[in-house]
């Protein structure tokens, strides 16, 4: 028997706002247990919390990321539920009419192009977070009120494989937004999925089961692997599916029954008494889509047509919004695009990977990448001298100074590289008598004496045609 | 009377609120609810039909604030108010890990 595989995608995204969504507190990670809250983030009775605006914009712009509908009367509803990480007992959420609904992104798997449905998008508010001890646990409430976007795909992702694609043109859109970090291995991205078979043929949806502790892209897609293959294995013996929640295990890659699913009746969602209906103007969307940043596919674009990139490079070079602003400047400052976006890919990647950063929070800066580029466009300097420049400009140094310090011009003057030339060949009669011969390999051997006497300096493609030229007469 | 509301969801709404009851409790809260929800369902008497749903009763519209950070600095207060606390965490009896989203 054949199956159909149905897969959705629960993303919660962190937002990197101020201040929380419903009260004043900083939104810091990494700072004292607890030091970032207040009476509104600890649920005290009679406090009443606030909008963050902030919130409703990055929203707006996540909907605009996702070519998402805005609703225009959006208000907050309470998601009742006890945990310790959750003061209030409830959830400030939204149900009943969320910022938005009826997306789409463009996935592309095995060159095949394709648009997963977006269902809704809510904003709404994180818990805290707990530690466990032997005889105790710990609560943590400064993540407590942190700023989430909820989306929710529709159930059209069709394998695992898309599930993973989805995920990346996601993270991607959200990413170039700059709302969020959006993160998986430190949370500001976190991933939950419904998966369901039915057999080839079948109308109604088979009964789905939900994965936790999915925290790489690449463990959603062994998770719904490992599960779309369990399933099958329970319907082909007969069996019946479970709706249920499942957890993975990292070290054997299988889902663990965790609980049979609570229903959704048991969160007893009522609208939010203490928050006033938000109304979102046309004027205001559109205004905040007249600021939002350009998004990776008109990029990728417009790297082809207009600066001569392979799709590839163009690839390659939007993968983040960081990647992309700084080749936009770099190119701006004059530098060649294929040299910038050689030097992003290779380079500037391996000295990333290497120091485990992120690129802006490095002291490369786009200016003196494009002064490096420049100096070697216009021949100041080779490109094995650049890799010296290229070490400098890493350290923040300035190209041109540095250069001009080190001694590293390149020479290129034919004026003072003639005698030197002269000088190899009047000590290498032999090699003059092998070229002579037709032994090429004779070339590559002077201009090696020659780069050695000149400390490396010459300019190889100087010393190529002066050495020729000498040669043949 | 018809039943509005049985035992079984009342011991459930109640095991929801993390309240464990008797049985006697379970009774009397029975027979309440079910005489609370009577009272509610005069409602569905109002003819609603057209009518947008209510989700808010004042008339407030777009209140927030800028998204400015303000720490107020009350960390150690409401630490002192919790039952335990330790380095700067709410002590609280083990946990087992059901976490919801």
């Amino acid at each position: 028997m054949n199956f159909k595989t149905t897969i959705g995608l629960e993303v919660h995204v962190e937002l990197k706002t101020n201040s929380k969504i419903f009260s004043p507190s900083p939104v810091e990670y990494g700072d004292d247990p607890n030091a970032n809250t207040n009476v509104i983030d600890w649920g005290y009775p009679g406090v009443l919390p606030t909008t963050n605006k902030g919130v409703v914009k990055s929203g707006i712009m996540a909907a605009l990321a996702l070519h998402a509908q805005v609703e225009p009367h959006t208000h907050f509803d309470r998601k009742n539920y006890f945990y310790p990480d959750n003061p209030k007992a409830y959830q400030i959420t939204q149900s009943d009419k969320p910022i938005a609904h009826d997306g789409w992104i463009e996935i592309e798997v095995d060159g095949e192009k394709k648009r997963v449905g977006i269902a809704e998008m809510h904003i709404e508010e994180d818990a805290g977070k707990n530690t466990h001890a032997r005889d105790f646990s710990y609560v943590d409430l400064n993540r407590q009120g942190t700023p989430l976007i909820e989306i929710v795909s529709k159930p059209e992702i069709a394998s695992p494989d898309e599930a993973y694609a989805y995920l990346e043109a996601l993270r991607q859109r959200i990413q170039f937004t700059g709302i969020s970090d959006v993160k998986m291995e430190e949370g500001s991205m976190r991933v939950d999925v419904n998966i369901s078979i039915r057999p080839e043929g079948q109308k109604e949806y088979g009964t789905k089961t939900e994965l936790k502790n999915l925290n790489s892209f690449n463990y959603v897609r062994k998770g719904l692997a490992f599960e779309e293959q369990r399933q099958q294995r329970v319907l082909m013996s007969g069996g019946q599916i479970q709706q249920e929640t499942r957890r993975f295990d990292e070290n054997t890659g299988e889902t663990i029954l965790m609980r049979v699913k609570e229903g959704s009746d048991d969160y007893r969602y009522f609208p939010e008494p203490d928050l006033p209906a938000i109304n979102i103007s046309d004027d205001w969307v559109n205004e905040i889509g007249s600021e939002m940043p350009e998004m990776p596919g008109s990029r990728r674009a417009r790297y082809v047509k207009e600066l001569g990139l392979t799709d590839y490079d163009a690839m390659v070079v939007t993968q983040t919004k960081e990647m992309a602003d700084f080749f936009d400047e770099t190119v701006k400052l004059g530098a060649d695009p294929k040299s910038a976006s050689n030097y992003l890919q290779g380079d500037v990647n391996a000295f990333l990977n290497e120091q485990h950063a992120d690129l802006q929070d490095t002291k490369l800066t786009p200016a003196n990448l494009a002064g490096m580029i420049n100096l070697i466009t216009d021949g100041t300097i080779s490109t094995k001298m650049a890799k010296k420049v290229f070490k400098a400009i890493t350290q923040g140094k300035e190209p041109k100074t540095f250069v001009e310090e080190k001694g590293l011009i390149q020479l290129s003057d034919p004026a003072k590289l003639q005698p030197i030339i002269d000088g190899v060949l009047a000590d290498n009669q032999q090699s003059i008598d092998d070229f002579n011969n037709g032994k090429d390999r004779a070339v590559g051997y002077l201009v090696g004496q020659i780069m050695k006497q000149t400390h490396g300096k010459a300019n190889p493609k100087v010393v190529n045609q002066l050495l020729m030229a000498s040669l043949k007469k | 009377m018809a039943s509005r509301i049985d035992q079984e969801q009342v011991q459930h709404v109640a095991s929801l609120a993390k309240l464990s009851l008797n049985d006697d409790q379970l009774k009397y809260f029975t027979t309440q609810l079910d005489e609370i929800i009577g009272l509610f369902e005069t409602l569905n008497e109002v003819d609603t039909e057209g009518i947008e749903p209510t989700s808010s009763v004042t008339d407030q519209i777009n209140v927030m604030r800028e998204d400015v950070a303000d720490n107020w600095g009350q960390s150690k207060a409401l630490l002192k108010n919790a039952p335990d606390a330790e380095k700067g965490y709410i002590k609280v009896p083990t946990i087992i890990d059901e976490s919801e989203d």
